[in-house]
């Protein structure tokens, strides 16, 4: 299939406007030694009805959607209003390019400032960048800007940071003289503050905590804070489920500085990873070191109220290599997405959605937890997410659900060995009572 | 043009557009006990479902798009986005796979990505390919830490990144990012790298030389084998910006020009929908050398199935929380798998000739300061226009009262009061037609009326916007009504 829009004639008559004879005249300057000289081996072009079947088969290769699934650790299924899809849908929305002429980018750019405002009421923070690539860069972001903001060059991870996270950030900081220290957890599963106090000292550019951390456990925010701060280190909150921020005091009003994380929950699918949205937020005192587009309000001509893209003297096509970061191509229209789903949930919607996420998961927790052997890991408060001890090796007990068509977690012994045999199970709005009490009753006769 | 209100001075408290099931579990005494709960969240959205879908699409109104008209930002490549690749994209076997599934339960998808990055090593002549990084400038950063990582086993990762001066801001950014300085390296009177100023910069400090090809000029780098024995005979490695990569497919292969690490961007060359400025996917090609530094996991063939191989200890590490924008990578390859070999080729050539055909177009009313040959794109500039106190900036948002999207201004820095236009293959030649006939009416306006084009755009939702009073006075968010806005 080809989309090219020009006839025979057209083609003919360009070409001789042009001055050529025939498409070959216009790569002469590429010499011939490095010319292809053969047609690429790609297979012949298919139909749109043949492309249809050739991914559909694709697609039907993933046994995932045969299974009930309890997979989160930093992806969730949630419920996707009607309303997001029609609306992302449209090509008005999917076929622009970044708002660089905001004459006619209104629309783009006036959700861009709506959802700027949306993640600055969620995380309480005084203003927001336009997306980051995902809860894993933001994280990453979050603390090179914490570095730019006072130069000291030690950071603490804890433990508990989802593994992927860590990664990124491992990634992005090789390159830097950016220490990373790692402070522990305790038996409730929350960060250990008196290994982090005895960690944390003059050259620490900030605490970073998640929260909801990777095992599912709401953390101390506040005391964190208050610890990084003693010490006038930042405190950078990461949240990579972020429905849990509708029921959860907003991360500014805990001493947050600086707020980063996922916004996947928010309406986009799970879609093998991405793509996703990363969000973050800070005080207005870090303004000039947010990395990321920003959308501003201001007037027009004749004074009527417009929004552009503004501060770009932050960024990498103004600023080159001094810029905040080197980010362009961000995640607008997952932002878009995002910005209809909170609308659409609205206030009461959303306190409700995170409010039905910690009672499943807590229901889950109790009905697993009344099977011999098997245990929550750890005694903190969940959000949607809980750690399970198991009786049983891991391995077995996978293999058993595995065999009855359930995914009941993601094991942890490969990225934290002293958790063996045990699992991070999550449970959303998505989940029935029915489809609980199935993973229980499975596991009970797996474990049997 | 009525004022479209945002969200928040709609709403009002009670409202609602949408519903949960009612809870089926137990909701628990004590639910509550030990949560650091928030009473509300401030100032959030309470709005009906129809005040949402107005709201939505009005705004939408207020937009330029490919599915609307003619968006000729050159380096930007704004295609035409097929909508059956959203339909792929959308099936359930990807988009509502886990990306913590084991690779059992995702075949489809990992062969999705597998297939792709076989496709594009045979596009571009690379041997491997990374699809984590999820836009160019995410790619930029990742190839040049494969670079660092091998130059640091070598025992040394060097200091120095060459970039010529007419290179995309991301550039110096992603090698800044990756700890290297940054010396430029100027272009000659063809608009392409200087030989004699790339032989005094390569020393032994230098670890890469960072070059677009074609170059933002729309230009080829004819010295590419050249310029890349220069780089490799001192050590170093050549990094080549595919960003205009739609120029080349089925004509040669990066791979055949020495180039050793190349990014490519699947929201330009193969078509998935820009978004209003992303999700993008920004997928690395390198040449063996550089293989085992690719991030991971990396996804393999084993006895017919696939696996994703996590134990790579030489690789730089993760660059995405899972395996990058998956679902646009199912749209490119939808991409390339609806042109085939003959129509990728097909797609290069036409870009071009529609550049060209612009380019014969309008030379003359536009001063090109380069009249070096070129391939899909053509950056004019306001020189005769300044000569009547018009700049690119009126030009621009006078072709918006023409109902054509301006093309990218300003830049390549190199050429002064830039205008670059890039067509893509997939315009009619009538919307080609209808830009050419702006172009030359305004050339005209510029020399007759210039207060028309400093006051235009005259038919747009707004006119044009301060955005000096935006930058210095940011207001970034909105507070409430008769509250102080947020002030950075």
């Amino acid at each position: 299939m080809s989309y090219i829009s020009l006839s025979d004639t057209d083609k003919r008559e360009m070409l001789e406007r042009a001055g050529a004879a025939s498409p070959e005249d216009f790569f002469q300057g590429i010499p011939e030694d490095f010319r292809l000289g053969r047609t690429l081996d790609v297979p012949d072009g298919l139909t749109e009805p043949e492309l249809l079947v050739f991914m559909e088969n694709l697609a039907s290769k993933s046994d995932y959607g045969r299974c009930l699934s309890f997979l989160g650790a930093g992806a969730y299924r949630h419920v996707i209003p009607t309303v997001v899809e029609t609306l992302s849908s449209r090509g008005e929305f999917l076929t622009p390019y970044t708002p660089y002429q905001p004459e006619v980018s209104q629309g783009t750019l006036q959700v861009i400032f709506e959802y700027q405002t949306l993640i600055c009421q969620l995380t309480g923070m005084d203003i927001a960048n336009a997306s980051l690539y995902d809860g894993a860069s933001a994280a990453a972001e979050a603390v090179l800007m914490a570095s730019r903001v006072n130069g000291r060059p030690k950071i603490l991870l804890p433990r508990s940071l989802h593994p992927h996270y860590r990664r990124v950030i491992e990634t992005y900081t090789r390159n830097t003289d950016l220490e990373l220290l790692e402070a522990g957890y305790g038996d409730d599963g929350r960060l250990d503050l008196r290994d982090l106090e005895s960690k944390i000292d003059d050259r620490t550019t900030a605490v970073l905590i998640q929260s909801p951390n990777y095992f599912g456990v709401v953390e101390d925010l506040e005391a964190v804070s208050g610890l990084a701060h003693a010490r006038k280190a930042l405190t950078v909150a990461v949240a990579a489920e972020a429905v849990s921020l509708g029921l959860l005091e907003a991360p500014g009003r805990l001493g947050a500085d600086i707020a980063a994380g996922e916004g996947q929950s928010f309406g986009l699918p799970l879609g093998f990873g991405g793509p996703y949205l990363g969000f973050l937020g800070c005080s207005r005192d870090f303004l000039r070191q947010l990395p990321g587009r920003l959308a501003g309000m201001t007037d027009d001509a004749e004074g009527r109220r417009g929004f552009v893209l503004t501060l770009s003297t932050r960024e990498q096509h103004i600023r080159r290599e001094k810029a905040t970061s080197n980010i362009c191509t961000n995640q607008a229209w997952c932002a878009l997405r995002a910005a209809i789903f909170l609308e659409t949930m609205g206030h009461d919607g959303l306190r409700e959605l995170a409010a039905q996420n910690i009672h499943k998961a807590r229901y889950a927790l109790e009905t697993l937890s009344a099977i011999p052997g098997v245990g929550p890991r750890f005694s903190g408060r969940a959000f949607n997410e809980f750690v399970l001890r198991l009786p049983k090796s891991w391995e077995a007990v996978d293999k058993g659900l595995r065999s009855r068509n359930i995914l009941a977690g993601v094991g942890l012994e490969k990225d934290f060995p002293e958790l063996k045999d045990c699992l991070l199970v999550n449970v959303t709005e998505a989940h029935s009572r029915a489809d609980i009490d199935r993973l229980a009753s499975s596991l009970r006769e797996v474990l049997r | 043009m009525k004022r479209e209100p945002l969200i928040f001075e709609v709403s009002d408290k009670g409202k609602r557009a949408f519903r949960l099931p009612k809870l089926d579990v137990p909701s628990g005494k004590d639910a509550w006990q030990g949560y650091p709960l928030r009473e509300s969240i401030e100032g959030f959205p309470q709005v009906s479902e129809i005040e949402v879908v107005r709201h939505y699409t009005r705004l939408s109104q207020w937009n330029h798009a490919v599915d609307i008209g003619f968006y000729p930002l050159g380096s930007c490549t704004m295609k035409y986005n097929p909508k059956v690749n959203e339909r792929a994209a959308a099936l359930p076997g990807f988009s509502g796979v886990h990306p913590q599934a084991p690779g059992e339960y995702a075949q489809g998808c990992l062969e999705v990505i597998k297939r792709t990055e076989e496709l594009l090593g045979e596009i571009t002549g690379m041997d491997a390919f990374t699809l984590q990084p999820a836009a160019g400038a995410h790619g930029e950063l990742v190839g040049m830490m494969l670079i660092r990582a091998a130059l640091a086993d070598r025992g040394d990762p060097r200091r120095l990144v060459l970039i010529p001066d007419s290179a995309h801001g991301t550039n110096p950014s992603s090698a800044h990012l990756c700890g290297y300085r940054v010396r430029e390296i100027k272009s000659d009177d063809s608009g392409r790298v200087d030989m004699a100023d790339l032989e005094k910069a390569m020393t032994p400090e230098v670890a890469a030389l960072m070059v677009t090809n074609p170059n933002t000029l729309g230009v080829f780098e004819t010295n590419i084998k050249k310029i890349a024995a220069v780089v490799h005979s001192r050590g170093g490695f050549l990094y080549m910006d595919g960003a205009n990569m739609n120029a080349l497919c089925g004509i040669c292969r990066p791979g055949e020009m020495d180039v050793d690490v190349i990014h490519l961007n699947l929201h330009k060359t193969f078509s998935t929908p820009h978004g209003g400025g992303g999700p993008g996917a920004g997928p690395v090609g390198v040449k063996k050398a550089l293989e085992a530094y690719l991030p991971g996991p990396a996804v393999a063939r084993r006895e017919g199935r696939l696996v994703l191989v996590e134990d790579r200890p030489k690789s730089i590490g993760r660059v995405s929380g899972f395996y990058g924008n998956f679902l646009v990578v199912v749209k490119a390859l939808a991409y390339i798998l609806a042109l085939g070999a003959e129509g990728l080729k097909e797609m290069s050539e036409v870009a071009v000739l529609n550049a060209n055909y612009i380019r014969k177009s309008l030379e003359g009313l536009y001063h090109l300061k380069y009249r070096t040959p070129t391939l899909h794109e053509c950056v004019f500039s306001d020189k005769l226009q300044k000569e009547h106190g018009v700049s690119n900036l009126d030009i621009a948002k006078r072709l918006i009262d023409y109902g054509v999207h301006p093309p990218t201004m300003s830049f390549p820095l190199i050429v002064p009061g830039a205008l670059m236009i890039e067509p893509t293959e997939t315009e009619p030649r009538r919307e080609l037609d209808v830009f050419i006939e702006a172009m030359r009416s305004i050339a005209r306006e510029a020399k007759e009326s210039p207060e028309l084009l400093k006051s235009a755009p005259h038919v747009s939702p707004v006119r044009r916007l301060n955005e000096t009073a935006a930058a210095r006075n940011p207001v970034l968010r909105w507070i409430g009504e008769g509250k102080e806005p947020s002030r950075g």
